[in-house]
């Protein structure tokens, strides 16, 4: 393995940066943005870079590192990228910076910009982990920043209660992880007899029994159903979204949600490929359901980040989706379902938060037609909006096919179901835009509504831009995830799963 | 000079856009004349296209323009087909656009968003062409999907109207509803043919069992219903009548909602193959043509009426489909955006004049007054209501006759559609045009109403091109069928012998001149005929009533209960529920569910401690 330092400073940037704003009290007011920005943008630039210099039918894992931490605990540093971890190093890179932006000037405080990046450190590390015990200790990170971000800066009355559902929810969800990580590790020490290690590739040679193998899937994907959400177990979600301030919300959304779904992508496949297969048809169900009801929920909600929330928990079913139909279509979609998600989903949170700041509230009631005042913010927001209907020529709707097409190939019919989501989706959306920028003009007693400034159209105008060049030129992202997405499953074929166990192609 | 094809879609685009970079620069009128005018040279590549592949033996060219999607290992590339189908749809496309882009200038002048109206209208042309073009289903449905947004944005146009935008949000809905079927379509096609080109799909049909095909078929005629307005899903074309008349023109008649029809005919090569399918086909266009007519006789604003004969039209020419008279049914297309796109121009003449009033009931009289807007309307009159020789006559002839060969029962059904199109024209015509001028007593008191006024050259120029190609266009037919039929899947109708043609022809005029001496008779010099116009027609059947009472109402209160109950309390609640358990079994421990984050990550800290100790302990 060559040793690149670039993937090793993607991880640290940001973390230093969070130190350094942590413990330096002078750093407060603008300067702070200006630094949290500026290594923001520096960490978006590194990323790019990795981007650029990643070869799509290259070695497996890229810049791949190894460091011993703690050899007696089998603690490494085991760190690589491949198609996959790539892109959603590359969302992350692009995400924090307009998270950090997008909060209202007074929340931009010294503290809760190095909460940000070291949510950044903390979530690049867990996607850059090709290592169990090192992502586990990443994912767990996570939670800190994002609680005190929550409690801190959120809604002042229900915040800290949200925040603390949040924290407590997801992890007890983690506690199964980390059950599920020591067996696998120790069943893999006794069967090999050498170290006790929790490199990835080292695991995925470890043999279970069918229960063992369905206990640890079960585990493991707990874990991950927590933190996407899958139905039933979301119910903190919409309040943790809902009642996080702005880049809060942006970052749970857009960044966290996919620490899940990632997850299920590159530790359930790998690891355990014929439980996986057996609870298939469960997380199948899991799936469809949080589609439908995520649907139906979202359809009810007159708070716009609730209904984000919701819609949301459908999106991750189709992620979901996608992953567990193992073919090469579903996989691939349910990918780029994870980029283009953040990065839709990044622009709507975004988009509520400028229009609460006109509004006062993201309520639907009490403000009406503000498509006329507003017209570069109703355009944004029919934009963004339509790509996570799924309309084709945006991002959303390639991923949305893929992830069908996928699950047609595994499982026929069924997939019928799951397209209704798509005709759900349009309901509510469509109906909250009607509420709130359609119809005669009403606005909360003696505000008027002013449209986008210039700051806020530029924060929007990337996302808004890779939505219409993923959708015209999707290849852009699915030639460099593809390769790897055979390697995964090519994996599966390894371990004996006949194609007609994993679905058609 | 066929590969000259991309450059229409370049044109549309280009227009598209240049107004949405420097539109609001331009303003009134220049950004109307820039967006005419990328539609006018759209049409002309669209001339020089046709006669580059009049001039081809093989007809069926393929020009890839990049690689778009990998699904596997199979590339969806962007890739137009250009054959005869394909090009007839362009020259009318562009053709009609290109006039109602022009009448348009003149319609939606001192509009508060009149530049943006230009942006869509482009934008829409573009989809259009791309639906049309495409050389694949999924390309298509990009553009499928396209022409779906710029109608939601164009009815949803005054959308500080309420109900302009409940109509474009219904538009909206209705056809996702249908695109369902395109998907559905596309993933059983893939999966078996691992393909979606149409000419790949004509090759592998015969692969594919009967059932597969019958699912697919049905399943395409779903996503037609919705983008079409055919039975189950019609009702969403009438609501669309909020937007702008040019809108309603262009989008709701003459283009867009013909697409159903592109669709079904593009795919003949499955459709021959399933004889239950293409009987659902034929029922379905035979059901909405009789259905919608009865409608439209009772409908008392111009517009409605207009866009319920747009309903039974497509419904002639699904019925066409059905039948397996493809030609026909592109020729009643084609024939049917000069008279229906003619009639709503003339509405939208009618309604600029007497400032935005669209209720019959107080037209009358405007003969004199509009006298362009009357002459071309009559011809738009005759040729729908199937006068001998205007158009109507000749394609919906062509569409019986198909209709006849296929299945005795749906001629019927159609020539009582065809008796009814001519009797609720006619009435219109009598409300609007003769009698009485009602306008005048209508605004008495109200406001004061600017005199009724013949409308600009910019509008009576489209008006007079779209007359003229309706009165003569019946004459295309023979020339169209030849041009068109190698396309087609050959269905084997049974020829008739020239003594039956005769005869369908002769019951065909009989029929149309039947039907509009009828309502001549009974509405001349009256208003209302209540008995003429009941209930049950003018509310539609009680079609929307049913759909929302069976779905929409219980949906909406399944939505509430969902948000405001069964997830706070149901699912939540058993999390807490769980939580509370765990709680009252370790009571002992209540001291630490303080609800400090601290204590947590204390427990958190021992608990890794106590694990890693653990850890060494085996370690060791």
């Amino acid at each position: 393995m060559q040793s690149s330092a670039l993937l090793v400073t993607l991880v640290v940037l940001p973390a230093v940066g969070a130190a350094v704003l942590a413990l330096v009290p002078r750093l407060e007011g603008r300067v702070a943005t200006t630094l949290g920005a500026t290594i923001a943008v520096a960490e978006l630039v590194g990323a790019a870079l990795l981007a650029i210099g990643y070869h799509p039918n290259g070695a497996v894992y890229q810049d791949a590192s190894t460091q011993v931490l703690a050899a007696p605990f089998g603690l490494f540093w085991r760190a690589g990228v491949d198609g996959i971890s790539l892109l959603l190093i590359v969302l992350t890179a692009i995400v924090v910076p307009i998270a950090i932006l997008g909060a209202p000037a007074r929340h931009r405080t010294r503290a809760s910009i190095s909460w940000l990046l070291l949510l950044e450190a903390a979530t690049v590390g867990s996607f850059a982990s090709l290592d169990v015990l090192l992502f586990f200790l990443f994912f767990e990170l996570t939670l800190v920043p994002a609680y005190f971000s929550i409690a801190g800066w959120g809604d002042q009355r229900r915040g800290p209660a949200a925040a603390m559902k949040f924290f407590v929810y997801t992890l007890v969800g983690s506690a199964f992880l980390f059950v599920g990580i020591l067996v696998v590790a120790f069943l893999h020490q006794s069967q090999s007899g050498g170290a006790l290690t929790f490199s990835l590739t080292a695991l995925s040679s470890t043999h279970l029994s069918g229960t063992t193998g369905v206990l640890l899937v079960l585990a493991f994907t707990a874990a991950f159903a927590v933190k996407s959400p899958l139905f039933p177990f979301h119910t903190w979600s919409p309040d943790a979204y809902s009642e996080a301030p702005v880049s809060g919300s942006v970052v749970l959304a857009a960044l966290l949600a996919k620490l899940g779904t990632y997850g299920i992508v590159r530790f359930d496949i790998t690891l355990f490929p014929h439980a996986l297969v057996t609870v298939g048809p469960w997380l199948f169900a899991l799936a469809i359901a949080s589609i439908l009801y995520g649907a139906v929920v979202a359809g009810g909600s007159s708070d716009l980040k609730r209904l984000l929330a919701y819609s949301s928990l459908a999106q991750m079913g189709f992620i979901v989706l996608g992953i567990v139909s193992l073919n090469q279509a579903g996989v691939s979609g349910a990918v780029l379902l994870m980029f283009n998600h953040g990065v839709v989903t990044a622009a709507l949170f975004l988009l509520v938060g400028f229009l609460a700041k006109r509004t006062g509230s993201s309520l639907v009631t009490g403000v009406r037609g503000i498509q006329g005042p507003a017209p570069i913010l109703a355009a944004c927001f029919t934009v963004a909006m339509l790509a996570s209907i799924g309309l084709p020529g945006l991002n959303g709707f390639v991923s949305e096919f893929l992830v069908l097409i996928g699950f047609f190939g595994a499982e026929g019919w069924w997939a019928v179901i799951p397209t209704l989501g798509v005709v759900a989706a349009a309901i509510y959306l469509l109906w909250a835009y009607q509420q709130v920028f359609q119809g005669e003009l009403v606005t909360p007693a003696g505000t008027s509504i002013s449209d986008l400034d210039w700051r806020e159209r530029s924060l929007l105008a990337p996302l808004l831009a890779i939505m219409v060049v993923l959708g015209v030129y999707p290849k852009l992202v699915l030639d460099r995830i593809g390769p790897s997405v055979v390697h995964l499953l090519a994996h599966l074929h390894a371990v004996g799963l006949s194609s007609t166990a994993i679905g058609p192609r | 000079m066929v590969y000259a094809a991309p450059w229409m879609l370049a044109c549309a685009l280009g227009g598209f856009v240049v107004l949405l970079a420097f539109g609001r620069r331009l303003g009134e009128p220049v950004a109307g004349w820039v967006a005419t005018a990328a539609i006018a040279a759209a049409f002309v590549v669209a001339v020089v296209t046709w006669i580059g592949l009049l001039g081809h033996n093989n007809r069926e060219i393929t020009e890839t323009l990049f690689g778009w999607l990998p699904i596997g290992s199979y590339q969806v590339k962007v890739a137009l087909l250009i054959d005869p189908l394909s090009v007839t749809m362009c020259l009318f496309v562009t053709g009609v656009s290109a006039l109602i882009h022009l009448y348009s200038v003149a319609y939606m002048h001192k509009e508060r968003d009149f530049t943006k109206f230009f942006v869509y209208l482009n934008f829409f042309v573009f989809s259009m062409l791309l639906l049309v073009l495409a050389d694949n289903l999924l390309v298509t449905f990009v553009g499928w999907e396209g022409v779906g947004v710029c109608s939601y944005w164009l009815v949803a146009f005054y959308f500080d109207r309420d109900s302009a935008a409940s109509a474009g949000k219904k538009a909206f809905i209705y056809n996702r509803v249908g695109d369902v079927g395109m998907l559905v379509a596309m993933f059983v096609l893939f999966t078996h043919l691992h393909t979606l080109t149409y000419l790949g799909i004509a090759t592998g049909a015969a692969t594919l069992t009967g059932t597969q095909v019958t699912l697919v078929v049905i399943a395409l005629l779903f996503a037609a219903a919705g983008k079409s307005a055919q039975i189950p899903l019609f009702n969403w074309l009438p609501d669309a009548m909020e937007g702008p008349t040019p809108v309603s023109a262009l989008i709701h008649a003459a283009t867009m909602v013909t697409a159903g029809v592109y669709l079904l005919c593009r795919m003949s090569h499955l459709l021959v193959l399933t004889s239950s399918g293409r009987a659902t086909i034929a029922v379905v266009g035979a059901a909405t043509a009789f259905v919608a007519a009865t409608i439209a006789t009772s409908q008392s604003d111009i517009k409605r009426v207009l866009a319920f004969s747009t309903v039974s039209q497509i419904g002639f020419m699904v019925l066409a489909v059905g039948s397996g008279a493809y030609a026909a049914a592109i020729f009643l297309m084609v024939a049917h955006a000069f008279f229906k796109g003619l009639l709503f121009l003339g509405a939208g003449s009618v309604i600029h004049g007497l400032d935005g009033e669209q209720e019959l009931s107080r037209m009358g009289g405007l003969r004199t007054v509009m006298a362009w807007t009357f002459a071309t309307f009559l011809v738009g009159w005759l040729a729908i209501a199937g006068v001998p020789p205007f158009s109507g006559f000749f394609s919906k002839g062509d569409v019986l006759k198909g209709a006849w060969a296929y299945s005795k029962p749906l001629w019927a059904i159609g020539l009582v559609a065809a008796l009814l199109t001519a009797y609720y024209m006619t009435r219109l015509f009598v409300l609007a045009f003769t009698g009485d001028p009602r306008f005048v007593r209508a605004a008495g008191g109200r406001r004061a109403l600017a005199p009724p006024h013949e409308s600009p050259w910019v509008m009576r120029l489209p008006l007079v091109v779209l007359a003229v190609c309706a009165a003569v266009a019946g004459a295309l037919g023979p020339a169209l069928d030849r041009f068109l039929s190698p396309v087609f899947a050959s269905t084997h109708l049974a020829p008739l012998s020239s003594a039956s043609d005769d005869t369908l022809i002769a019951i065909d005029g009989v029929v149309a001149v039947a039907g509009l001496a009828i309502a001549w008779w009974l509405w001349r010099g009256r208003v209302e005929r209540p008995a003429l116009t009941p209930r049950f027609l003018a509310n539609v059947w009680y079609w929307d009533d049913a759909y929302d009472a069976v779905l929409g109402r219980p949906a909406a209160r399944a939505a509430r209960a969902s948000a405001e109950m069964v997830d706070p309390l149901v699912i939540d609640g058993a999390v807490l529920g769980v939580a509370a358990v765990a709680r009252r079994g370790a009571r002992q421990l209540r001291g630490l569910q303080n609800g400090y984050v601290r204590s947590y990550a204390l427990l958190f800290a021992v608990g890794t401690a106590l694990l890693v100790a653990y850890l060494l302990a085996r370690t060791f």
